[in-house]
């Protein structure tokens, strides 16, 4: 998806842009998924992810890990782990992604992919950095000024209220 | 201290597992060309969990401890994310010795969370691993996009179809949307509206989980995608879409 995303921004179908993070200055990091970058389209599709996060909170408010893109870690929420049965070592498994996240001093990790969303997201937890975890398409609605105030459950309260489109159907 | 002396391979039927996953594999997987750097253990985050590393896990292998291997839950505690491939200088596939260690043991002895979210998706045509089925799903997609329609007049026209021929891309979803946060479907439907985007999902093989290939049950698994392929298939559609 992160392929076709840039190309719409490209294009100018999607006419996103990081005003809103002009003052705010809310930095974020990537999480480049192993199934999408390292297993299947390589470098190029990591490249594509961070021109449109890039597009979206500004080039100058995106820090990336160390190491990244296809040499990015494992987050420990792949091939079952979620499900197996064994948090303990799943935690211990997600120790060096939570301390490569907190390395670049962001405040946001965005992560388009569901098991690394769920995993990140209870490593930011349990591990005591509590850095919000939000996936992709939220940014670009929130970029493109159409985000309600009822699709931003994994805003932390920074975001919450900027932005919003028809805040009067707030629930 | 004295340590047990460790008993290297049964010269009966040595090295069973290794070499039946050799045969599976393109040039047998290189799995006899470790030169035992280690690079794969030290930059591997399952390196100590269990007392096990994948250099470790693959000399285990080469050496024919076979029922060592079976009984390991390090196989379950590796993701398979490549890494150790990706960095080997021999190419090196000690994801897939994983993924056919996962094999060794009876299906109903794998851990209980995978094999339940298979079965949930092995029972009706969604391939949701949390057993939502498509009359739900069509419900609750309806349902959320009339409620956007109305409450955001400017997505008055936007669309969430179900099973519409000829359209260019099949979407899925992961089931974690429509049973538990349908409001966060929305801003992809969004963005596929402003992008001027011709989709649709599938009311067969919406699903984007697949625990069934997690359990290593390759019966299970290709059930599971030949609904998916089948239904993008038969409405004509050119392109599998991943929400990812």
């Amino acid at each position: 998806m992160y392929e076709y995303y840039a190309k719409w921004i490209r294009e100018g179908k999607l006419k996103v842009n990081s005003d809103w993070n002009k003052d705010l200055k809310i930095k974020f990091t990537v999480q480049d998924p192993c199934q999408i970058v390292r297993k299947s389209y390589g470098d190029p599709i990591a490249e594509d992810l961070r021109f449109v996060v890039k597009s979206v909170v500004g080039e100058e408010n995106f820090v990336d890990m160390q190491p990244n893109k296809s040499n990015n870690y494992c987050c420990g929420g792949g091939g079952g782990f979620l499900q197996s049965g064994f948090k303990d070592q799943r935690l211990a498994y997600g120790k060096i992604k939570d301390e490569q996240i907190k390395a670049t001093g962001a405040d946001y990790c965005i992560a388009g992919c569901h098991n690394c969303h769920a995993q990140i997201h209870e490593l930011s937890e349990h591990y005591g950095g509590n850095y919000p975890v939000v996936h992709l398409w939220t940014l670009i609605c929130l970029s493109l000024g159409i985000l309600g105030p009822n699709e931003r459950e994994y805003l932390g309260d920074d975001l919450k209220e900027v932005n919003v489109f028809h805040p009067e159907t707030a629930m | 201290m004295t340590v047990a002396v460790l008993k290297l391979g049964n010269t009966k039927r040595k090295n069973v597992f290794l070499d039946k996953v050799k045969e599976l594999l393109p040039d047998g997987g290189n799995l006899n060309a470790c030169l035992t750097c280690g690079a794969c253990a030290s930059g591997c985050p399952a390196t100590g969990l269990e007392n096990m590393d994948p250099r470790k896990f693959l000399r285990m292998a080469a050496l024919g401890m076979d029922e060592e291997i079976a009984k390991s839950d390090w196989p379950w505690m590796c993701t398979m994310c490549q890494r150790c491939i990706y960095v080997c200088p021999m190419q090196i596939d000690i994801p897939q010795l994983i993924f056919n260690a996962r094999t060794l043991r009876p299906r109903e002895e794998r851990p209980s969370g995978i094999l339940g979210s298979c079965d949930m998706a092995m029972r009706n045509e969604s391939n949701s691993a949390m057993g939502a089925s498509p009359e739900d799903f069509e419900f609750v997609v309806e349902d959320v996009l009339e409620e956007y329609q109305e409450a955001q007049p400017e997505f008055a026209d936007m669309q969430a179809p179900i099973d519409k021929e000829g359209a260019q891309f099949f979407l899925n979803q992961n089931s974690r949307e429509p049973v538990t946060e349908p409001d966060e479907m929305v801003p992809l439907w969004k963005i596929l509206h402003l992008a001027g985007v011709d989709w649709t999902y599938g009311s067969r093989g919406w699903g984007g989980e697949n625990y069934c290939m997690f359990l290593a049950d390759d019966e299970s698994w290709k059930k599971t995608t030949g609904i998916t392929v089948d239904q993008a298939n038969k409405l004509g559609c050119k392109t599998y879409l991943n929400t990812e």
